[in-house]
């Protein structure tokens, strides 16, 4: 055949069916190649063999049992979060409000422990407190949800603006329990008494948490994939209309959703506060909010995928902190090395869904024949 | 598609090899600070691109080598339940004394030397450790308010020459002063401040704002900014980072710093600085721990122990004659002749004090409950090493009070 059209040298198409092993190959195979690059960025910039700086990462996860327990810490608030988002997003409802959601969860649960501390018992405070949190996180979530249901208002930028709102709110409840006063922090909260502080369960401190992220995780698998509910919403996703036509009442759908994964970032808010860390400050939630998206999107929306896209993130930010510490390098340059790897690992995703075509030469093409 | 695979896992599995190996090696070189050397661990809020801290870490850096200890440091620790993790993974690594730099610390370090009783954690900073009765819990700090008392001098001095020079903005002079927030640590801060500069000039007024955050650029520039356009004559601050200098050097006003000396990034305005030096009290608590001593449960470094300093005075904005006179004050403060909170030299609401009570024991009454003025002066880091001293005086003029 006589070539009269020129061929481009790189064109692309979209892969048709690609087995789990191929995809996983890429994966993994980016990965790697993401810490070539880091090893050499490391090597070149700070003179360190960067295997000593891999392993040191490795230690700030995984170097004692309470750097363990950490990240499992870590890693199921940050996987909560994510679940938590998760049925949103499958019904193409850009929830980008975690953070406000669990922030209106961490102010209801530091307002039963400060106004009512010592006046219930503790048992029945952690209760209050627990009611509290995932009704605060659940109207945090309806306030937006709704007016997409009623006014098709745009929820991205709705949900996003009341994180602020959740934050200033929270600011200026810290100044006005702030102790002392004019310090802005309000310390922990029943330091004395532990009134309202969840019990620790198994003599570890953080097994509890661990434990209901767990639960939650499969249970919202079992939601999302067996329910009719979990269904619902997905065809709500997939199309409106189509959902309406089949007798779906997409407003419903909309609202009870969102209610969801506002009660789910209500529980986190409240684990937060009673759970771990016994105080409110601003920057508890700490981005998790966004970066839950990322945990979410990276795992394609399986609440089971997210335990390895949550760790993968959570295991970075540790590093990332053990190698500021270890090698007295700036906790800048741990950020740098998981921008690499996230570059690779997003990147990745193209090359499952895409496969690139190089023009070949003629000359092996003869051969080929 | 299988050979591809099986390389990969290989190469991993070399990879994780190397990089155990990579982290034997490096335990090995970190046991090299000698025989039975103790490992003390600090933790900072920020790390060195903050003025506040990176004085911490000189000073921490300072005092390790002279003793012969092996640092470990922790920096960016949020005051959440992170400094309690950050702190027992210290202990786990074996540190046997454990300081920690920010006031909003001090309750998870609390938590932490109520669980681990052998080893030593000082909040620096802290209030708590009068209270607490934990054996194993300190808190240190130092009379900054003498530093700054002697910084306002410098600062007193320049506004009197700009006042000779006939070079005010109005016909009084006055200053602005960017805080962080509006507790003791800092109104104590700002009061000496403004007393050191008022003993040279009399009618000097201040107008205070704060930006209800440690570190806070854009916040600090902005406070320095809205200072310099109503009118202030000097400014100086009590906030970690470079923003209130580099409004000052942007602007052509006279800055009185803290934590160090700006001179490099403002050389046209930076006057002096005080700062707390840290290595004295890290010294010494090493040394205690060493020795298996017990050491202070508060402790408040002076200008007798070297622990407030001036940095060095530029020359080429402070006034003429300012070396000299802050050797006289320094030479008043220390042979107790002259008194920062000397309670003839101001009023609170047009009175002056002849007795004040202090929330001293920061427990949860908060109860101003301890006497603290006597002999004509208020005893300032006396009875506990935290700044007590939260009186408004008059003359100095609270902008927005919302922190």
């Amino acid at each position: 055949m006589d070539k009269s059209v020129k061929e481009p040298l790189i064109h692309i198409t979209k892969r048709k069916m690609i087995s789990k092993k191929q995809e996983w190959a890429i994966r993994l195979g980016s990965i790697l190649l993401a810490l070539i690059v880091c090893a050499i960025i490391t090597t070149i910039t700070t003179h360190l063999n960067p295997f000593s700086v891999y392993a040191s990462m490795w230690e700030g996860s995984f170097g004692s049992e309470r750097k363990i327990w950490s990240l499992l810490k870590e890693l199921s608030i940050l996987l909560m979060i994510s679940v938590a988002l998760t049925p949103a997003f499958k019904m193409r409802f850009w929830n980008l409000g975690g953070g406000g959601q669990t922030m209106a969860g961490v102010l209801a649960t530091t307002t039963c422990m400060i106004t009512l501390g010592g006046k219930v018992p503790s048992g029945v405070l952690i209760i209050i407190s627990l009611i509290a949190a995932l009704a605060a996180g659940a109207f945090w979530a309806f306030i937006p949800a709704f007016c997409r249901a009623k006014w098709n208002t745009n929820e991205t930028l709705f949900t996003l603006m009341m994180n602020y709102v959740a934050t200033q709110i929270v600011a200026y409840f810290i100044i006005i329990w702030e102790s002392p006063k004019g310090s802005g922090k309000i310390g922990v909260i029943n330091s004395s008494s532990q009134a309202g502080w969840l019990p620790v369960i198994g003599g570890k401190q953080y097994l509890l948490v661990v434990l209901i992220a767990v639960i939650v995780t499969v249970a919202m698998f079992i939601y999302l994939k067996y329910t009719k509910q979990g269904y619902e919403l997905s065809v709500v996703g997939e199309s409106e209309n189509t959902a309406r036509y089949v007798g779906i009442n997409v407003g419903k759908v909309i609202i009870r959703t969102l209610i969801i994964c506002g009660v789910i970032c209500g529980l986190t808010g409240w684990l937060l506060v009673a759970g771990t860390d016994h105080t409110m400050t601003t920057t508890i939630e700490a981005g998790r909010g966004f970066l839950g998206v990322m945990v979410a999107w990276l795992a394609h929306f399986n609440p089971l995928g997210m335990i390895l896209s949550g760790l993968l993130l959570v295991f970075m930010s540790r590093g990332a902190g053990e190698i500021s510490t270890a090698f007295g390098l700036n906790k800048s340059f741990g950020d740098i090395l998981t921008g690499v790897i996230l570059f690779f690992v997003i990147g990745s995703e193209f090359f499952i869904n895409y496969q690139i075509h190089f023009r070949k030469s003629h000359r092996k093409e003869a051969a080929d024949v | 598609m299988k050979k591809f695979l099986a390389l990969l896992l290989s190469l991993t599995m070399v990879m994780v090899m190397l990089a155990s190996c990579g982290g034997g090696s490096n335990e090995g070189s970190g046991e090299g600070g000698g025989e039975g050397a103790i490992k003390v661990g600090l933790i900072t809020l920020h790390d060195e691109n903050s003025t506040y801290d990176l004085n911490f870490l000189n000073g921490f850096q300072e005092a390790c080598e002279k003793t012969g200890v092996e640092p470990i440091i922790k920096k960016n620790v949020p005051e959440g339940q992170e400094c309690y993790d950050e702190a027992m993974d210290l202990v786990d690594q074996g540190c046997k004394l454990i300081f920690s730099d920010s006031f909003g610390h001090q309750d998870f370090m609390l938590q932490a030397a109520k669980e681990a009783s052998d080893v030593q954690f000082v909040s620096c900073t802290g209030d708590k450790a009068l209270v607490a009765g934990v054996d194993n819990y300190h808190n240190a700090f130092a009379s900054i308010y003498e530093g700054r008392y002697l910084a306002g001098v410098a600062a007193g001095m320049k506004l009197k020459e700009l006042q000779d020079a006939g070079k005010l903005k109005g016909d009084k002079p006055k200053m602005g002063y960017v805080g962080a927030f509006t507790y003791a640590e800092v109104v104590s801060g700002y009061t000496s401040f403004y007393l050191g500069a008022k003993s040279i000039v009399p009618d000097v007024t201040m107008d205070v704002t704060f930006t209800g955050s440690w570190y806070d650029e854009t916040a600090e520039k902005e406070g320095a900014n809205k200072l310099i356009q109503g009118g202030c004559d000097l400014i100086s601050q009590h906030a970690d980072s470079m923003g209130a200098p580099t409004a000052c050097e942007e602007a052509g006003i006279p800055d009185v710093s803290y934590n160090g000396s700006t001179k490099s990034a403002a050389p046209n305005t930076y006057i002096i600085s005080s700062r707390i030096n840290w290595a004295p009290f890290y010294e010494y608590a090493i040394t205690a721990v060493q020795n298996g001593e017990s050491f202070d449960t508060n402790w408040t470094g002076t200008i007798d122990t070297d622990s407030v300093q001036l940095t060095e005075l530029n020359e080429d904005v402070a006034a003429e004659g300012t070396a000299d006179k802050l050797e006289e004050v320094k030479a008043g403060l220390k042979d107790g002749s002259i008194h920062v909170f000397d309670t003839s030299t101001f009023t609170v609401k047009g009175e002056k004090l002849d007795s004040y009570k202090a929330d001293v024991e920061a427990d949860e009454k908060y109860e101003h409950e301890t006497e603290v003025i006597s002999d004509g002066y208020f005893h300032e880091s006396e009875y506990r090493s935290a700044p007590y001293f939260d009186l408004q005086i008059d003359g100095i003029n609270l902008l927005d009070t919302a922190f």
